[in-house]
């Protein structure tokens, strides 16, 4: 059985593209932890804006810092970032859309107009009001973006848990005395699990790309250290001069972005 | 069905009463914001953000020699000069306007409207001789009432509310003649002379604030907001006449489009670009490398741990390289300082006190241990993040004092809570910023260190220096107040009150087909001194 499914999966395209692409992505982020070619933050002033090369793979940038070991630092901080959002925005999310929805009724329409609401807020404003709040930091980026993902992922769940909570298995479970809680958490979530997978690959992606537009506004992680987003945005007015610096960073989001992408299309096909 | 239709209902009213209160939470919000950038512009820092926008292209190729187009970052955003409020829009106010006296480009105030003055050895009346035959612009001669006018207008002296806070300090103007005029202050001040470098505005004009009337060597033409502010050559200039015929100064807000708004002859001239702007130009342009006219340092809240023990303090100067950062930030650029006085004030500036500190990391430990800090401490800079250079500075910072074991993190903050939180509020422990001067007097460098000032976010706190500033105001010798002015900043430099690190570099592009550019001490372009290149 375990051996027929890997089988199916090396059959599958876009599983294992997106595999190797993420699986590389990992890699370089947990080697970073133990080794990095050079520190992220040594300045060099006799190697500056150099084009890549086998001693800076990806070129330095405008401090002579090598840029191959600051994306592999910047990953790190943008897929912590990304996963923080996603536990975030799809733990509050699926809690609220699975009770509205099975519930139904008044809560469910004062909760959905004002998951409406939020969703109308654009998630760039959002964040900017609550970094001008509380300042500027990753945790204050990763909890405005969390936010901001939530009406999504309660919209998605609401509309499976509505879907759901009328099959014959829901009334049968109801008939035998489940409790509401473990109905939907039991009975419900467990069925609408290949919608939420790829919904949160998916959001995982709108993540990477929305930490990389707030970072790009310079809301995001502080300077020394840079998340790929922050290096795309500093590096943007030496891209005629070196634009080895725009393509380090640049390409690594690209490769993530795309891993994750073709990793929830496989698992949306996957039946 | 009953119940859910009911429930739309509510939800909705819910959802109106939510956003109301947002709405008013959020617009509280903005007005305050705006309120607190405009007084904190004043004093720090010379920006060359600009605000995205459309700007118009009527692409003029300006072969003809006659007509020189200047891109200017923002708008104009008033034409009388005595409201003018932003440093964009007194630099180009400069070339229509002037005072009694006028600032050169070495910063020696020269004679302009008046022809002569005198000041009273208790420094408290200021006499001024009306230039003989000089006009306005629409050609009726300036008369003392004229000066009358204005600067009692800018004193405020019917509405008892000075336009311009220092002119609090003038007890009356008074004509003595028809060709003198007297101002009387009501305390001894012997550098208010930098003050009157204040526009004198023809009394007739009833509108001075759509048809601004001056005496400077361009007349004004039109202002199109957002487009463009148009001037020409007044002939009937009392001096040296300009030469340029038509000058336009054109609104560039979008930064990213200068570079190709010069290649392809939309502007001819441009101020305050970046290295790495420059570096993108072709060699159709002449550049002009200054200073940005302020003294950026890495300034220390006095009155923290553990910045309030000296020794930290010059720890962190040994431990800082002024060069390296240059070297890092502006290729090199920049010129070195010592301490709180900028180049361009050739008469104070000394550049002895650049070398109190040279780069020591063993003297900088010796420092740290001494002052119970042998392992090092930690520590925040606040930076504005709006300004690349000072973020980027920081950073340099940081990584070298990690050679003495201290550890900066850097906090990039928005300018307008910089505003509030650092510079009003001082609450920081370190930031690095620019601080630039509003007129050509060393006090207004030098004020914001006397220990009760109110402009003194650093908290420094000095008896002998407050001492030495007052002997300084005190005095009307110009020599001894240039001495007890370097004495002030002699011991800003010994007591390390700040990390002073450099006046930044500036550049100005001109078209090659043009000459003759000039840096002044101030935030101005003098757009008279520019000529064909042939």
């Amino acid at each position: 059985m375990k051996n027929n499914n890997w089988k199916k999966i090396l059959k599958d395209p876009y599983l294992v593209a997106g595999g190797i692409i993420t699986g590389l992505i990992l890699l370089m982020i947990i080697v970073g932890f133990f080794w990095m070619p050079y520190e992220p933050t040594k300045m060099n002033a006799a190697e500056k804006l150099q084009g890549a090369s086998l001693r800076h793979l990806m070129g330095t940038d405008n401090m002579g810092r090598d840029i191959f070991s600051r994306v592999m630092y910047g990953s790190r901080v943008t897929l912590m970032i990304a996963i923080g959002t996603i536990i975030i925005g799809a733990g509050v999310g699926t809690i609220i859309g699975a009770i509205t929805g099975y519930y139904g009724g008044m809560l469910d329409e004062i909760t959905m107009r004002v998951i409406d609401a939020l969703f109308a807020f654009p998630s760039i404003l959002l964040a900017l009001v609550i970094v001008s709040v509380y300042g500027i930091g990753w945790v204050q980026l990763l909890v405005s973006l969390g936010i901001a993902f939530v009406p999504s992922f309660a919209r998605i769940v609401r509309g499976e848990v509505l879907r759901c909570k009328n099959m014959d298995y829901v009334e049968n479970a109801r008939l035998q005395g489940v409790s509401d809680i473990r109905m939907i958490f039991v009975h419900i979530l467990p069925n609408i699990k290949g919608v939420m997978a790829s919904s949160i690959l998916i959001g995982f992606n709108n993540a990477v790309l929305a930490e990389a537009g707030l970072s790009y506004l310079g809301v995001g992680s502080q300077p020394p250290y840079a998340s790929l987003g922050r290096m795309l945005s500093d590096s943007q007015q030496y891209m005629t001069k070196s634009p080895s610096y725009v393509l380090g960073p640049g390409i690594i989001i690209v490769l993530m972005v795309l891993g994750f992408a073709f990793l929830g299309e496989g698992i949306r096909r996957w039946k | 069905m009953m119940r859910r239709s009911l429930g739309r209902k509510r939800g909705c009213s819910l959802l109106m009463v939510v956003l109301t209160a947002l709405t008013v939470a959020l617009s509280g919000c903005s007005s305050d914001k705006a309120g607190d950038s405009a007084n904190g512009s004043e004093s720090t820092g010379a920006s060359t953000e600009a605000v995205t926008s459309s700007a118009d292209s009527n692409a003029a190729s300006s072969e003809d020699l006659s007509k020189l187009i200047v891109g200017i970052p923002q708008d104009i955003d008033a034409l009388d000069p005595h409201y003018a409020e932003g440093a964009g829009t007194r630099e180009v106010l400069f070339n229509i306007f002037e005072g009694l006296v006028k600032a050169d480009e070495n910063g020696n105030l020269n004679p302009a409207v008046a022809s002569d003055y005198t000041i009273s050895d208790d420094s408290t009346v200021y006499t001024f001789t009306l230039r003989d035959g000089i006009k306005f612009h629409d050609g009726s001669l300036v008369t003392v009432e004229d000066i009358k006018y204005s600067l009692d207008r800018v004193r405020g002296a019917d509405s008892g509310e000075p336009l311009i806070k220092q002119f609090s300090k003038v007890d009356s103007v008074n004509v003595v003649d028809d060709s003198h005029v007297e101002v009387v202050l009501k305390e001894a001040d012997s550098d208010f002379l930098t003050q009157l470098t204040v526009a004198i505005i023809p009394a007739a004009n009833e509108n001075p604030d759509t048809n601004p009337i001056g005496t400077g060597p361009y007349k004004y033409v039109s202002n199109s907001p957002m487009e463009n502010f148009v001037v020409t050559r007044f002939d009937e200039y009392w001096g040296e006449k300009a030469y340029i015929q038509d000058v336009v100064f054109k609104i560039e807000s979008d930064s990213n489009r200068i570079v190709s708004d010069l290649e392809n002859g939309t502007i001819d001239m441009m101020a305050r670009l970046t290295s790495t702007q420059v570096s993108q130009l072709s060699d159709q342009f002449d550049v002009y490398e200054g200073t940005m006219n302020l003294v950026q340092a890495l300034y220390l809240n006095n009155a923290v741990e553990p910045f309030n023990d000296v020794r930290v303090r010059q720890a962190l100067c040994y431990a800082i390289n002024p060069q390296e950062i240059m070297d890092f930030v502006s290729d090199g650029a920049g010129v070195e300082v010592g301490s709180a006085m900028y180049p361009a004030f050739t008469k104070y500036y000394m550049e002895e006190l650049n070398d109190v500190y040279n780069p020591d990391v063993q003297k900088a430990k010796d420092l740290l241990a001494e002052a119970g800090y042998p392992d090092g401490f930690e520590f925040t800079i606040t930076v504005p993040s709006n300004y690349t250079q000072h973020v980027d500075t920081a950073q340099v910072i940081s990584e070298e004092l990690k050679e003495i074991g201290v550890t900066a993190n850097i906090q990039e903050i928005e300018w307008n809570s910089w505003v509030d939180d650092v510079y009003t509020g001082r609450q920081f422990e370190a930031t690095v910023v620019g601080v630039d001067a509003t007129t050509l007097a060393a006090s207004a460098m030098l004020s914001r260190y006397v220990s009760d000032s109110s402009k003194n976010f650093v908290n420094f706190s000095s008896a002998d220096y407050d001492a030495a500033y007052a002997s300084a105001q005190a005095t009307n010798d110009d020599a001894e107040k240039t001495k007890y002015y370097k004495e002030c900043e002699t011991i800003l430099a010994n007591e390390a009150a700040s990390v002073y690190i450099q006046d930044m570099p500036e550049y100005v592009v001109l078209n090659k087909k043009f000459t003759g550019y000039v840096f002044y001490p101030l935030y101005v372009q003098d757009i008279a001194k520019i000529r064909p290149a042939q």
